[in-house]
């Protein structure tokens, strides 16, 4: 049984479909990436699956149980944490801070120490600035911070929105090298992309969104040695 | 010449205390919503007349004001889940225009329940008391106005700074969405901050009735008005600059009250010069000076968002 499963997802925003119906399973302890293009509704499933937007029509199966009607406590509860697009770490709370508001819903205090640790061991540049306000962290920082807060939920699969999105590309390396990192503690990872080419790289498996649908799917190698992925996502080869 | 400043001074902060108090809730809840709940004056307001009711049950005072105070954070709680919970996703000047009606409603309905008539403020046994400070006569209240309201300021500061609940409405302060994806049930936090702050006009109120003699449906309206400006001159969604700036006007508003005598006193006037009818209209030149040079006020939202 897969950790995660989706179907037949249909999201609408003022009449016009975001998303148009997609399926698509999330297997334990892989890292399932949705490439595609601006718009074309990557951003809206993984809202939809921490239920800060309402499907339309469509499931979602969480370990088996449908999640679909939960809400966002709930959801995050459930064991799904999100890190968002943009990071949207709490600018106005420490490092410290913005790691014990991802454990807001734990009343296992000894552990929530020891996960602060875990996370400081994880991303040692975090604990040298444990005391600072996470808006003086550089983006590659608070990457690792907003990383470090969805790891605090205690979850059993971390979504990713776009995050290399706007960092240099010495610091998307990095990101890439966290989320391998997270795979092999056994962490289930959702992640969306507009790098297909890192993303493909580092992924077990990959569905293709295009304009609310899923055309494509495959293992990350199979996508990358596909001509219509090369030509669409990854560029012309330089000869 | 320090003789005759002292006593406006003493009122004057005494008056800045309870301006603060006010002003606290007015930006609690600008920091969470950026709303400005225009009905605050007036929950401040109600707070008087159920003050006026249950002392008229007979009842002794020691339960009278904590029930007032209880009264006042249970309106706030309602008036938030009535009049700005369905808005929360309609833009902000609906609720807006929304708390202008929550403004008028309670205003009417005060004056329906008490005729329009001024009813009279019981007078509270200790701090309406009259004592003498540095060769000064006043109300006990005078003096214990400003501890209060540290005492007060500094416990809300600690809350908000120390606790889980307060970092919570940090962060739902910055960020709703997110918050939520930490698990944050964001409506229960404004509905804190509501509570928070009505509770705080609740514990004003009892302090600044208790220096006048009446209360009446727009009793709530000029205090109202003034702790906003504090809370504007201090820089809206800051509470130690809303707590300063309420000072600031509390005070220069009574130094003014008594400009004539003390300019006449130190012989710089021959003759009074009428200047006390001035001190509302400083408050709110205050507020367009503000508005003009520093519209983020003295401690307005610093950002240390890196760009």
């Amino acid at each position: 049984m897969s950790l995660l499963k989706v179907t037949n997802l249909v999201v609408s925003y003022g009449g016009i479909e975001a998303l148009k119906g997609i399926s698509f399973e999330v297997e334990q302890g892989q890292i399932v990436t949705l490439i595609g293009a601006n718009g074309a509704g990557k951003s809206t499933t993984l809202r939809t699956i921490s239920g800060l937007v309402r499907p339309r029509d469509g499931r979602v199966y969480f370990e088996g149980r449908d999640i679909t009607d939960y809400g966002t406590q709930k959801i995050v509860e459930t064991g799904i944490a999100m890190v968002p697009e943009g990071r949207r770490v709490f600018s106005n709370l420490t490092v410290l801070e913005n790691l014990r508001i991802g454990a807001y819903l734990r009343r296992d205090k000894d552990v929530i120490e020891q996960d602060i640790e875990y996370v400081y061991d994880l991303f040692p540049r975090l604990r040298e600035r444990s005391w600072q306000l996470a808006g003086t962290l550089s983006g590659g920082e608070q990457q690792m911070l907003a990383v470090g807060r969805a790891i605090m939920t205690r979850p059993k699969m971390i979504m990713m929105d776009e995050p290399s999105l706007g960092l240099a590309p010495l610091v998307v390396k990095d990101i890439f090298t966290i989320i391998k990192t997270l795979k092999s503690t056994g962490m289930t990872v959702l992640l969306i992309e507009q790098n297909a080419n890192a993303a493909l790289h580092a992924c077990d498996y990959a569905y293709v969104l295009e304009t609310g649908r899923i055309t494509m799917s495959g293992t990350g190698e199979e996508l990358l040695a596909s001509s219509a992925i090369q030509k669409a996502y990854l560029g012309e080869r330089a000869k | 010449m320090w003789n005759t400043i002292f006593p406006y001074l003493l009122s004057g902060v005494s008056v800045g205390g309870q301006y603060a108090l006010i002003a606290i809730g007015y930006t609690m809840v600008y920091g969470i919503l950026r709303l400005i709940n225009f009905a605050h004056g007036d929950v401040f307001m109600v707070a008087g007349i159920v003050m006026v009711y249950i002392a008229a049950s007979g009842l002794p005072l020691w339960v009278c004001i904590p029930a007032v105070l209880l009264i006042t954070a249970a309106v706030g709680f309602i008036i938030e889940r009535v009049a700005y919970k369905p808005l929360r996703s309609a833009p902000r000047m609906s609720a807006m225009i929304s708390a202008i009606g929550v403004s008028y409603t309670l205003q009417n309905l005060v004056l329906y329940i008490t005729g329009g008539l001024n009813k009279q403020y019981p007078t509270i046994p200790g701090i309406s008391n009259s004592i003498q400070i540095g060769g000064a006569t006043t109300k006990v209240v005078t003096v214990i106005t400003p501890v209060l309201v540290i005492l007060l300021v500094a416990a809300l500061v600690t809350l908000i700074n120390k606790t889980k609940i307060g970092m919570a409405m940090r962060a739902v302060s910055k960020d709703f969405e997110t918050a939520q994806l930490m698990g944050i049930k964001i409506n229960s936090v404004i509905s804190t901050t509501f509570v928070i702050g009505s509770f705080l006009a609740g514990v004003g109120s009892v302090l600044y009735f208790t220096n006048y003699p009446t209360v009446i449906q727009t009793s709530g309206a000029m205090p109202g008005l003034k702790a906003f400006v504090a809370a504007v001159f201090g820089g809206i969604g800051s509470i130690p600059g809303a707590v300063i700036g309420a000072f600031i006007i509390g005070i220069m508003e009574n130094i003014i009250k008594g400009l004539d005598v003390i300019l006449f006193k130190a012989g710089v006037i021959a003759k009074p010069l009428g200047l006390a009818i001035f001190s509302d209209a400083f408050t709110f030149a205050l507020l367009i000076v503000i508005l003009v040079v520093k519209p983020t006020g003295l401690f307005g939202e610093k950002t240390t968002d890196k760009v």
